[in-house]
C-alpha cells in the first residue's frame, strides 16, 4: 500500500530537497509531491505519497520531523483524512463522439474547460482510483493527454502543530555583560 | 557609527561570541576576506594540508573538550574536501560547524572558477547547512549553526558564504535570539516511561547497562557511573563510550560487538534486562539482529526519537537527554525498596556468570614474543604509558580494535577514533585538534601504516605547530583489517593489501625537523615509548609488529554475537593409529 505523507515545513529555499532526500537515500521512489504555501506565506505543506516498505514507515516520518524545516511530519496513510487529487485530460475525439464524451464527463463530475472542433479540456477531481478510471474511460474515445496534479490530503483529526520557543544566544548574553 | 564592519569581521565576532577560540582552515580565492579578518589575530587559525584534515582536526577538538569545533575552506575543491569529515561527524554526532566561502551570489550556478553546489552536496553530509546570500542573514546563521550543532544530538553544521558577504559593509547588532520552530529538542523524558523503567530494574535478575557515546556527549559520566553502582549492574561501553565508566571500574566488562570481549557478548546474549543508554544498536554491536539479546527486555534511553526503536523495539522507550534521565532514574532508585531476596540471589548468580566469562577468555595481549613485536603488546604498553589518562586518537582498522581493547580510560573525551564511519586517515588530524584544546595533555595518535599515508601531509601542521603528539605507527606492511578478512574469507587470496614502499621514518621525522625512530625488536619496544613519552617535541614511532596477526574475539558477519571466533584455527590432534 502506499503511504501517504502530510508535512508542514518553511518555506523556505532546500526545504524540499531536504524532505525528499530522507527518501532517495533509501531508494524510495516517490509517486507523487505537491508543495505549496498555507495561510503564512512562510510556512508550506506537503503531500508525498511513496511505496515504503512497511517496517520503514515510522522511521521515515520520524527522519522527517527531525529535519531542522520540517514543523510536522504526519503519516496519514491509515488516519482519517482526505485525499483528492486533480487531473487534466485533453481528449481528441471524433464528432460523433462528443456528447457521450460529455456524458461521461457529467459522471465523474467534470468539466469542460476548452472545447475545440478537435475535441475537450477537461478537469476533474476526486480520489486518485477514480481519476484513474476517468483516465481510462477518456481513453476509449480517442487519443488523450493527461496531467495530474498528485494527491493532496488533509488529516480530519485535529493535529496541533507544536512550534519551538525562540532561544537565547551566546551573542545575546556577551552583548549584557558588555552593556555595563 | 563604531560597528560598522566588513561580512568577514562580522563572522569572526559572532565566532568569538560563541567562545571559538582556534579554527581548523585552507584559504582559497572566495575566503581571502576571511582571511584578511583573521589576520588581526582574535582568534587562532591552524593552518592545515588538507581540508579533509581541517574537519578532522575540528572534530579532534570537538571530542576532546565538547566544545563545538571550527574548520573552514574556499569554494568548490576546499568545500568538496570537507564533505568526509563532515560525514564522520555525523555519524559520531560530533558537534562541528563547517564554514566555507562560495562563489559571489552573482556567479552563483554560472561554473564560475571554483564553484561547487556545497549547499547540495552537503546537504546529507550535515545535520543542517546553510547558503548565506545576504550580509543581514549572516549573524543569525552563525548563532544558529552553532546552537544546532551543540545541541539535541550534535551533529556537524555547515555555512556556506558568498564571497560579497564577506565583503560587505554592515552595522553589526548582537543576535540575542534565534527562532527554529521546527527544531525539537528532547530533554526531559517521560515521567510514566521513566517509572515503567524503575520497576523493569527493580525486577531484573539479569540486568546489564549497555552505554555509549550519547553519554559522553550529555556529560553523563558521573550520572551513568552513580547508575551503575546504585543497581550493581555489569556494563559494558561501545567503542564510542569508551571511558564513560572508568576502564578500572569494578562493574565494567569490556567493548561488546564485532571484536569485543567474551563476556560482553555473552553477557548481552544472556542479560533478561537491556539499559541501552545513548546508543544506536550499530550492527558492529549487535552482530544478527534478530539474534541480540534475544531473553533481554529494553530499556532505551536516546534524545533522538528516530534512533528509538529504529532496530531494537524497546519495552520501554525514554526519549531524553541521557544525563537528565539518569538523574531521575538515580533519584527513583535510592528511593527505592532494597530488592526482594530471590532478586538478589539471582543478581549474585548473574554476576559470577559475568565474572566466570571475563575468566574464561579475559580480553588481554598474548604472551609477547622475543623474536617480535606482537600489536597487542604495543597497545599494552602504550596503555601502561598512557595510565588511563591520556589521549589516545587512532585511526581505523586493526591498530583500532586493538587499542579498543587493550588501552584503558578512566574518562570520556580520551579516546578518539571515528567510529561510524570509519575514516582512514583521522587519527593524526584529530590529534592535532585534541592537542590544540589540551596543549598540556599526553596525546597519543595510533595509526596503521595504511591510514598514516592518508595523512602524512599533516606532519608540517605538527611541525609547524610544535605540536607535542606521540605518533605511533603499527606497521605491519599490510593494509591489515582488509587482509585478516581475505585471509579468513577469501582463501588468504590477499589483494591490494601489501603496502610497499613504505617511507624511512626516520628520516622523515628529520625532514619534517623532529625526531623518530623504526623499531622491530621486542626488547627496543619499551625503550623506544619511553623515548617516546619523554621527548619534549613530536615524536614519530615506526613500530614493525607481526604481520599476520588477526584481532580476535571476531564475530563474523551475519552471525549472532554469541559466535565468535576467540582464536587462529588450532592445529587438529591426530589420533595415533
Amino acid at each position: 500500500m502506499l503511504q501517504v505523507i502530510s508535512l508542514v515545513l518553511e518555506n523556505k529555499p532546500g526545504a524540499l530537497m531536504r524532505v525528499t532526500g530522507v527518501l532517495s537515500q533509501r531508494g524510495y521512489n516517490i509517486e507523487s509531491l505537491t508543495v505549496a504555501r498555507t495561510l503564512d506565506p512562510e510556512v508550506s505543506r506537503m503531500t508525498i505519497v511513496v511505496d515504503v516498505d512497511a517496517t520503514l514507515r515510522q522511521q521515515v516520518v520520524k527522519q522527517m520531523n527531525k529535519l531542522i524545516n520540517v514543523l510536522q511530519a504526519s503519516d496519514l496513510t491509515e488516519s482519517p483524512a482526505v485525499v483528492r487529487e486533480l487531473v487534466l485530460v485533453r481528449v481528441r475525439t471524433a464528432q460523433e463522439s462528443r456528447t457521450a464524451v460529455l456524458k461521461e464527463a457529467e459522471i465523474f463530475g467534470g468539466r469542460v474547460v476548452d472545447s475545440s472542433t478537435e475535441g475537450f479540456a477537461i478537469e476533474v477531481t476526486g480520489a486518485p482510483e477514480k481519476l484513474n478510471e476517468f483516465i481510462d474511460v477518456m481513453g476509449s474515445y480517442g487519443e488523450i493527454d493527461v496531467t495530474r496534479s498528485g494527491a493532496l490530503a488533509i488529516a480530519l483529526d485535529a493535529r496541533k502543530l507544536k512550534l519551538q520557543p525562540p532561544v537565547p544566544t551566546k551573542a545575546g548574553v556577551k552583548m549584557e555583560e558588555t552593556a555595563i | 557609527m563604531s560597528n560598522l564592519m566588513s561580512g568577514a569581521k562580522m563572522l569572526l565576532e559572532c565566532l568569538s561570541r560563541e567562545g571559538v577560540d582556534c579554527i581548523f582552515g585552507y584559504p582559497g580565492g572566495v575566503t581571502l576576506p576571511l582571511y584578511d579578518a583573521l589576520y588581526d589575530g582574535q582568534i587562532r587559525h591552524v593552518l592545515v594540508r588538507h581540508e579533509e584534515n581541517a574537519a578532522f582536526a575540528a572534530e579532534g577538538y570537538a571530542r576532546a573538550t565538547g566544545k563545538v569545533g571550527v574548520c573552514c575552506a574556499t569554494s568548490g575543491p576546499g568545500a568538496t574536501n570537507l564533505t568526509t569529515g563532515l560525514v564522520d561527524a555525523l555519524m559520531d554526532s560530533i558537534p562541528i560547524v563547517a564554514i566555507t566561502g562560495q562563489v559571489a551570489t552573482k556567479l552563483i550556478g554560472s561554473d564560475a572558477f571554483q564553484e561547487a553546489d556545497t549547499f547540495g552536496i552537503t546537504r546529507p553530509a550535515t545535520k543542517h547547512n546553510y547558503l548565506v546570500k545576504s550580509l543581514e542573514d549572516l549573524p543569525r546563521v552563525i548563532h544558529e549553526a552553532f546552537y544546532i550543532a551543540a545541541s539535541g544530538r550534535p551533529g556537524p553544521v555547515l555555512v556556506d558564504i558568498a564571497k560579497d558577504v564577506f565583503q560587505g559593509q554592515g552595522h553589526y547588532q548582537p543576535v540575542s535570539s534565534i527562532h527554529l520552530p521546527g527544531y525539537k529538542v528532547f530533554t526531559e523524558g517521560h515521567t510514566g516511561q521513566i517509572r515503567r523503567a524503575v520497576q523493569l530494574i527493580q525486577e531484573a535478575q539479569r540486568p546489564l547497562v549497555y552505554a555509549g557515546g550519547g553519554i559522553v556527549a550529555a556529560g553523563a559520566a558521573s550520572e551513568l557511573r552513580e547508575f551503575v553502582e546504585l543497581t550493581d549492574s555489569p556494563a559494558v561501553l561501545t567503542l564510542m563510550g569508551l571511558g564513560a565508566l572508568p576502564a578500572s571500574h569494578p562493574n565494567y566488562i569490556s567493548m561488546p560487538g564485532m571484536h569485543g570481549s567474551y563476556a560482553s557478548n555473552m553477557a548481552l546474549t544472556g542479560c533478561d534486562l537491556l539499559i541501552a543508554l545513548g546508543v544506536r544498536f550499530d550492527d558492529r554491536v549487535t552482530g544478527r539482529l534478530n539474534a541480540f539479546a534475544p531473553h533481554a527486555k529494553v530499556i532505551h534511553v536516546d534524545i533522538d526519537p528516530a534512533e528509538v526503536g529504529k532496530n531494537r523495539a524497546p519495552e520501554v522507550p525514554v526519549v531524553g537527554d541521557v544525563k537528565r534521565v539518569l538523574a531521575k532514574l538515580n533519584k527513583l532508585l535510592s528511593a527505592g525498596e532494597p530488592l526482594p531476596e530471590s532478586v538478589s540471589a539471582s543478581r549474585r548468580d548473574w554476576w559470577r556468570q559475568v565474572r566466570e566469562w571475563k575468566r574464561e577468555h579475559p580480553l588481554e595481549a598474548p604472551e609477547p614474543s622475543d623474536t617480535e613485536i606482537k600489536p597487542q603488546t604495543l597497545m599494552a604498553e602504550i596503555n601502561r604509558r598512557a595510565a588511563g589518562r591520556a589521549t589516545v586518537c587512532t585511526d581505523v582498522g586493526q591498530h583500532q580494535m586493538w587499542a579498543a581493547q587493550l588501552i584503558g580510560f578512566e574518562e570520556p573525551r580520551l579516546w578518539i577514533s571515528s567510529g561510524g564511519l570509519g575514516s582512514m586517515g583521522f587519527g593524526l588530524p584529530s590529534a592535532i585538534g585534541a592537542q590544540m584544546a589540551c596543549p598540556d595533555r599526553l596525546v597519543f595518535a595510533i595509526v596503521g601504516d595504511g591510514g598514516f599515508q592518508m595523512s602524512i601531509p599533516e606532519l608540517a601542521t605538527i611541525a609547524a605547530n610544535k605540536l607535542p603528539i606521540k605518533i605511533v605507527i603499527m606497521n605491519n606492511g599490510h593494509l591489515g583489517m582488509v587482509r585478516q578478512w581475505q585471509t579468513m574469507f577469501f582463501n588468504n587470496r590477499l589483494s591490494g593489501v601489501q603496502l610497499e614502499g613504505f617511507p624511512d621514518i626516520a628520516k622523515l621525522a628529520e625532514a619534517y625537523g623532529f625526531s623518530g625512530c623504526t623499531i622491530e625488536r621486542p626488547s627496543e619496544l619499551g625503550p623506544a615509548l619511553d623515548r617516546a613519552v619523554s621527548e619534549p617535541g613530536p615524536f614519530l614511532l615506526n613500530v614493525k609488529v607481526a604481520q599476520f596477526e588477526c584481532v580476535y574475539p571476531m564475530v563474523p558477519a551475519g552471525n549472532a554475537i554469541n559466535e565468535m571466533v576467540l582464536g587462529p584455527p588450532q592445529p587438529v590432534a591426530v589420533a595415533a593409529k
